[in-house]
């Protein structure tokens, strides 16, 4: 016990660490699913199917793949950096992941530790954008030192497409936080806590609606998804960065795409759609029993689709799902848990829209041709979000404006 | 107090072996990457003399923006491994004991004056919040005309080089 009190935060950060990490690690693994799912539904598809219920088991079988494939590293390559490459990839948007909070710092665990943050830093969002700026280093490293063509220019584009869209995604965040006066993540959150005419959350994408599109556009470009996916352009440049990368490692770029795609959407969250805070008023009590009622009524519904339309392995497998969730929303349900689940609910909730919208302009637009891509960033996006910026001070230092009025 | 001081040698030894790393090898994206290492571990010192907000603007700038380009530039011109040229004659001489005066001023500055004693109150300052605000009331007010002043400095280099590679002069 003494050892614990008097290291409780390494103790409780190591814990939080490995469960965030487990978390991560899983959604990465079902946000191809989901997107496999989303995708093959808008292009009149089943997706995957047949390795478990509605394709539930291919993340794992996929897995599996990339561990039993052959791990071939091309002889002319420059092997350190070769192998350095993927790793630095995954750790910086593991390591970004790490900054985000998922619910109250007011919820404490272990001596008072706080239960829904990693790190609380004063100045997170810098941090976050110091370790997403050095995301770039795994694609341009990994282009270079394959020694062959497609994954060099694939490489170059990258550095180049990343460094310039950069620019706007920071400049667009920054009305933010002319508006919180914070860099702490949970300053700006608890900056958006109340209503505007007694319902609408004061949010601040309606406020800053400009920043907002420039740092969706701008988010999807810096993770390198359609329609902004030119360093992996498979009509073009084969398979871009990553052509000569193969099992694993290749595995390892491809966890680092999603995980960079959470860490934006996360982003999002927290800096236009209040992070945790719930969108409805505290005193209507009864939200706190949504959590588990979306949960029980999951598992309804697994329930009756496992009885109806499934057989044999499938049903069993839809059975374990249906259970797992009707009791977890159970335990949800209770008075004890219900408040610690609120603010994860209301925060994935958010997320997942994100990842939806991500998906859904990844199976409707066509990619960027390369000139169209820069000049679209250096041409238009940076001068409005640069104009957003500019409006927004000028708006703030009128004194009925002013944060501190 | 132990862990700052941990933290503060591991962070020196990495300093100091990028450094070496960065003029020994001889491939230009080894060098390149050297030299992150050592940009890296000098944010990390800044952290634990307590200036977060130097600490992640180093990494944003020199570590994620100048050496981004540094590596970009090295890949666009495929620069191949490097020519060892002997060692003049100059250097040998001059250059080294020079070299090693300097390196022992240095060193008997850092030994007699008290500049190792802050580090290990680094920690207290993060705990305590180091205040960003504090930093830019500094920089906006105070240092207001040598902020303005270097970055027309910059915007007169981005001109600069616009002129220079411009086509048709």
């Amino acid at each position: 016990m003494g050892f614990i009190s008097e290291h409780s935060v390494l103790v409780a950060s190591l814990i939080k660490i490995a469960v965030l990490l487990f978390i991560v690690m899983t959604a990465l693994a079902y946000l191809t699913w989901f997107e496999r799912k989303v995708v093959a539904h808008i292009q009149s598809r089943w997706g995957p199917y047949y390795v478990g219920a509605h394709g539930l088991l291919q993340p794992l079988a996929d897995g599996l793949k990339f561990l039993f494939k052959e791990d071939f590293t091309p002889p002319a390559s420059d092997k350190l950096v070769y192998i350095l490459a993927p790793f630095l990839a995954l750790t910086l948007s593991l390591t970004a992941i790490a900054l985000i909070p998922f619910g109250s710092p007011e919820l404490h665990f272990l001596h008072g530790q706080q239960i829904f943050l990693v790190s609380n830093s004063n100045i997170g969002l810098i941090y976050l954008f110091a370790i997403t700026s050095m995301g770039v280093y795994g694609v341009a490293l990994a282009g270079w030192s394959s020694n062959s063509k497609y994954p060099l220019l694939g490489g170059l584009r990258s550095s180049a497409q990343m460094i310039s869209y950069e620019v706007s995604l920071t400049i667009s965040v920054v009305g933010v936080l002319l508006l919180a006066g914070t860099l702490n993540f949970n300053g700006i959150i608890e900056g958006q806590r109340g209503y505007w005419l007694g319902f609408w959350p004061r949010w601040h994408f309606l406020p800053q609606i400009v920043g907002f599109l420039c740092y969706l556009t701008a988010a999807i470009a810096e993770t390198n998804r359609i329609p902004f996916d030119l360093p992996e352009a498979e009509t073009e440049l084969v398979a871009g960065f990553h052509t000569e990368y193969s099992s694993f490692k290749f595995a390892m770029f491809f966890m680092a795409e999603y995980a960079n795609m959470i860490t934006v959407s996360c982003l999002a969250t927290i800096l236009f759609f209040g992070g945790w805070l719930s969108p409805f008023p505290d005193s209507w009590h009864w939200q706190l029993y949504l959590p588990g009622a979306c949960l029980l009524a999951l598992g309804v519904y697994c329930a009756i689709d496992a009885a109806t339309r499934m057989h044999g392995l499938a049903k069993l497998q839809l059975g374990v799902v249906t259970v797992l969730s009707l009791g977890i929303g159970a335990i949800c349900l209770t008075p004890w848990v219900a408040p610690y689940v609120q603010g994860p609910f209301w925060f994935t909730l958010k997320v997942l829209v994100f990842l939806f919208f991500y998906v859904w302009v990844r199976g409707t637009l066509p990619r960027f041709r390369y000139d169209q891509l820069m000049s679209f960033g250096w041409k238009f996006l940076l001068p409005v979000s640069l104009a957003n910026l500019v409006i927004t001070a000028l708006v703030l230092v009128f004194p009925a404006f002013s944060r501190h009025a | 107090m132990i862990v700052p001081a941990i933290v503060f040698f591991a962070c020196a030894l990495l300093a100091v072996t990028g450094a070496i790393l960065l003029i020994l090898s001889r491939e230009p994206i080894h060098s390149a990457l050297s030299l992150i290492l050592v940009m890296i571990a000098l944010a990390i010192l800044y952290l634990l003399l307590g200036a977060e907000f130097i600490s992640a603007i180093q990494i944003i700038v020199y570590a994620g923006a100048v050496m981004v380009l540094f590596v970009f530039v090295i890949m666009l011109l495929n620069a191949g491994v490097e020519e060892r040229t002997d060692f003049s004659k100059l250097a040998k001489f001059v250059g080294l004991p020079l070299g090693f005066f300097l390196l022992l001023v240095v060193a008997r500055w850092l030994y007699t004056s008290r500049a190792g004693s802050v580090i290990g109150h680094g920690a207290e300052a993060v705990t305590q919040g180091f205040s960003t605000r504090a930093l830019s009331a500094e920089l906006f007010q105070q240092y207001l005309f040598n902020f303005e002043a270097t970055s027309i400095l910059i915007l007169i280099a981005i001109l600069g080089a616009l002129v220079l590679a411009r086509k048709n002069p």
